[in-house]
């Protein structure tokens, strides 16, 4: 009876992974105020593109940083509209979306039915031996302990080094930030170029590792959760990593009772993300403090110097 | 101030998740695809008499290395077989809803003499622009409405699922087989159905765990349900779904899978058991030989192995060789028609006998399976 529960852990791991990475890239974009509800077409472009670099140079490394560079470069496009043109950010990100879902299936049409040879997990010398606990924790592909990490990081970035305090002021008053001196605009850029990246590499870590196979539209609504899940997490990276393994192991565990004969309704299981995140939202407007939340004041606003 | 701010922002925040939530629903779904024109596949040379025109609606890319992919093929062996007596062209990508109608209304008015419709999804429409034109002939795929001059036409996969379920109940070790199943109508049931039957025949002890999906394709959905049944000690795999995707989880750990609708074994050369494969040329070919010399008639065909419309191929070498013998028994069995798969006794899964002794399934009985048989786990979505 164990074993299955180890499996079972691991595969809710890997599962969570693509979502923990894209709502940690979304989460540094709200809070230098800038919310991307591109998510999902940029997850989509960075999929097609970590495809077909990983399948022409052989390269699974090489796949996931393609993806990378392809969400940063468009997460930069949103850049250009939403921090410099002032267009309206819900707006703008939504129009990016539906143009990922587009492109990424027309530039894909050439990978259609193409495979890539399944990516090897990182194997730890005792780790990976241990009893229970090895093939639980100790026997995956190295994004998915890259993830915990990048988590770790951003936290300590955010709320322990100057250049975080700066992104949080910029999300939090941008004219105050102004004021001090600080470059709003090529900040917020940064912010949303690096949270592009990070959608990117859950776009191709799904195309490249998880599933590596191209199909159209295989993204699948990861790109919408993941912006539930951050403010599910109320904008803390460590709620994040929890928030995309419940959600992740939510799908394991339907499948998992089905295999053992117990009936859940899969529908029923993918509202389950966005009704939490009503939740959420919920008792947020009723008292942040309830939940310690930490949404950035000027989220979605657009920002203008010198007015 | 920012209170206010706050307030604004949570509102419009509740709008996106809603949104979100229509949207996501919507991902599950085809997406729209910008309409094509009817691409035109290198029309005939002008031959003297005027070559019957023939054209094919698919709900995939011809690349998906599946279902529509199966159908193309078949048109180039058409193509190839009537030569210059016949021109084709195809409409892929054509998603299930009031689209098909328009491009279905559209072949029929360029002067195409017969409209294949290959997915369930076409029924409808098919039936809807069948009444208006009267001389064109339509076949459909896999559906069961019919009209004078609209014929459907199926393929027996269960078949092929019974012939991999052969090979799986000898080459399990855990006595535990896996199926990744899509959406729970009678065709998917039955292959699970015959899957275990089949494994049965040459291991009683076999048990098979099914995962729905609830979809035909979802790439990372069907890994994540194969993983599920790895883990439950399934160690061969076979999936109703449409990509490659089972086989290569069971690859990437070590266990077996079966090929389904094309030959998959590239994807998965380690776990590659074997792959059933449908072939619709005998059927295009005949469909198009009724229509060239007049002999066109309305009905409700068929196929299997007996006409070469499914077959098991590609058999891996790890299979031994008494486990071949026998699946070449089963193929010859179906061929001559000395061997039929769902003859009694049958018991369902709560043993009770649904074909007694030596009575045989006719095809309303195969048409309406919505239990598991003896040795499937599991409760049948939505059935009791």
């Amino acid at each position: 009876m164990m074993e299955p529960i180890a499996l079972l852990v691991a595969a809710t791991l890997s599962a969570g992974t693509p979502l923990a990475l894209a709502a940690l890239g979304l989460l540094v974009n709200e809070r230098a105020g800038v919310v991307n509800l591109g998510a999902e077409g940029i997850m989509l472009v960075a999929a097609v593109a970590g495809f077909a670099t990983a399948f022409h140079s052989g390269s699974t490394s090489l796949g996931i940083a393609a993806g990378a560079l392809a969400g940063a470069l468009l997460a930069a496009v949103l850049g250009g509209l939403v921090i410099w043109l002032n267009t309206h950010q819900g707006a703008s990100g939504l129009a990016l979306s539906l143009f990922g879902v587009g492109f990424s299936a027309f530039v894909g049409l050439g990978f259609v039915g193409k495979s890539l040879p399944p990516a090897p997990p990182l194997v730890l010398p005792v780790l990976s031996d241990l009893p229970w606990l090895g093939p639980a924790l100790f026997r995956h592909h190295p994004m998915v302990y890259l993830t915990v990490a990048l988590a770790v990081l951003l936290a300590w970035f955010l709320d322990r080094t100057r250049a975080g305090l700066v992104l949080r002021a910029i999300g939090e008053s941008p004219e105050s930030a102004h004021a001090l001196g600080y470059p709003v605009r090529r900040i917020r850029l940064a912010a949303l170029m690096a949270g592009g990246a990070l959608c990117g590499m859950a776009g191709a870590y799904i195309s490249v590792v998880y599933t590596p196979l191209w199909v159209e539209g295989m993204v699948a609504g990861r790109g919408w959760i993941a912006l539930a899940l951050t403010t599910f997490a109320t904008w803390r990276p460590a709620r994040v990593l929890l928030g995309a393994y419940l959600f992740g192991g939510v799908t394991m565990l339907q499948f998992h009772l089905q295999g053992v004969g117990v009936q859940v309704a899969s529908q029923v299981l993918s509202m389950l993300p966005y009704l939490a995140t009503i939740v959420v939202l919920a008792l947020i407007s009723r008292n942040p403090d309830w939940i310690r939340a930490n949404m950035p004041a000027s989220l979605g606003k657009p920002f203008h110097p010198g007015r | 101030m920012i209170e206010a701010n706050k307030r604004a922002w949570l509102k419009a925040a509740l709008a996106v998740s809603a949104a979100s939530l229509a949207l996501a629903g919507c991902g599950k779904k085809e997406e729209p695809k910008p309409a094509e024109p009817p691409a035109a596949a290198a029309p005939a040379p002008a031959p003297k008499p005027e070559p019957l025109k023939v054209a094919f609606i698919y709900v995939g890319p011809v690349g998906d290395a599946g279902w529509t992919f199966a159908h193309d093929n078949a048109r180039k062996a058409v193509e190839k077989e009537f030569g210059d007596k016949i021109a084709t062209s195809f409409v892929e990508s054509v998603p299930e809803g009031p689209d098909a109608e328009r491009v279905i209304r559209d072949l029929a008015s360029q002067g195409n003499g017969l409209v294949f419709g290959t997915t369930f999804g076409y029924m409808e429409p098919m039936l809807k622009v069948a009444q208006q034109f009267k001389d064109v002939r339509f076949e459909h795929a896999t559906g069961y409405k019919t009209a004078e001059n609209m014929r459907t036409y199926d393929s027996r996969t269960y078949e092929g699922a019974y012939m991999a379920g052969v090979i799986a109940g000898r080459m399990t070790k855990s006595n535990t087989l896996g199926v990744v199943a899509s959406i729970p109508i009678p065709e998917v049931i039955r292959n699970i159905d015959s899957f275990t039957l089949g494994a049965r025949s040459v291991n009683p002890k076999v048990k098979t765990k099914v995962v729905w999906i609830n979809a035909w394709f979802d790439p990372p959905k069907e890994t994540e349900a194969a993983t599920s049944l790895m883990n439950q000690g399934a160690d061969v795999l076979m999936q109703n779904t449409d990509s490659s995707a089972v086989l290569q989880a069971a690859e990437k750990a070590g266990k077996f899978a079966f090929g389904w609708d094309s030959d998959m074994s590239k994807f998965g050369p380690g776990a590659h058991l074997a792959s059933a494969v449908i072939d619709w040329s005998p059927y295009y070919k005949k469909a198009v030989r009724d229509k060239l010399e007049g002999t066109w008639k309305t009905g409700e065909v068929w196929w299997g192995v007996k006409e070469g419309a499914i077959d098991l191929v590609s058999i891996s070498d790890k299979v031994p060789e008494d486990v071949r013998k026998k699946v070449e028994e089963v193929r010859e069995g179906l061929k001559s028609g000395t061997f039929s798969i769902w003859k009694g006794p049958i018991k369902d899964q709560s043993g009770k006998e649904v074909l007694a002794k030596d009575q045989v399934a006719d095809d309303k009985f195969l048409h309406d399976i919505k239990f598991y048989v003896q040795g499937v786990e599991g409760k049948v979505p939505g059935g009791n």
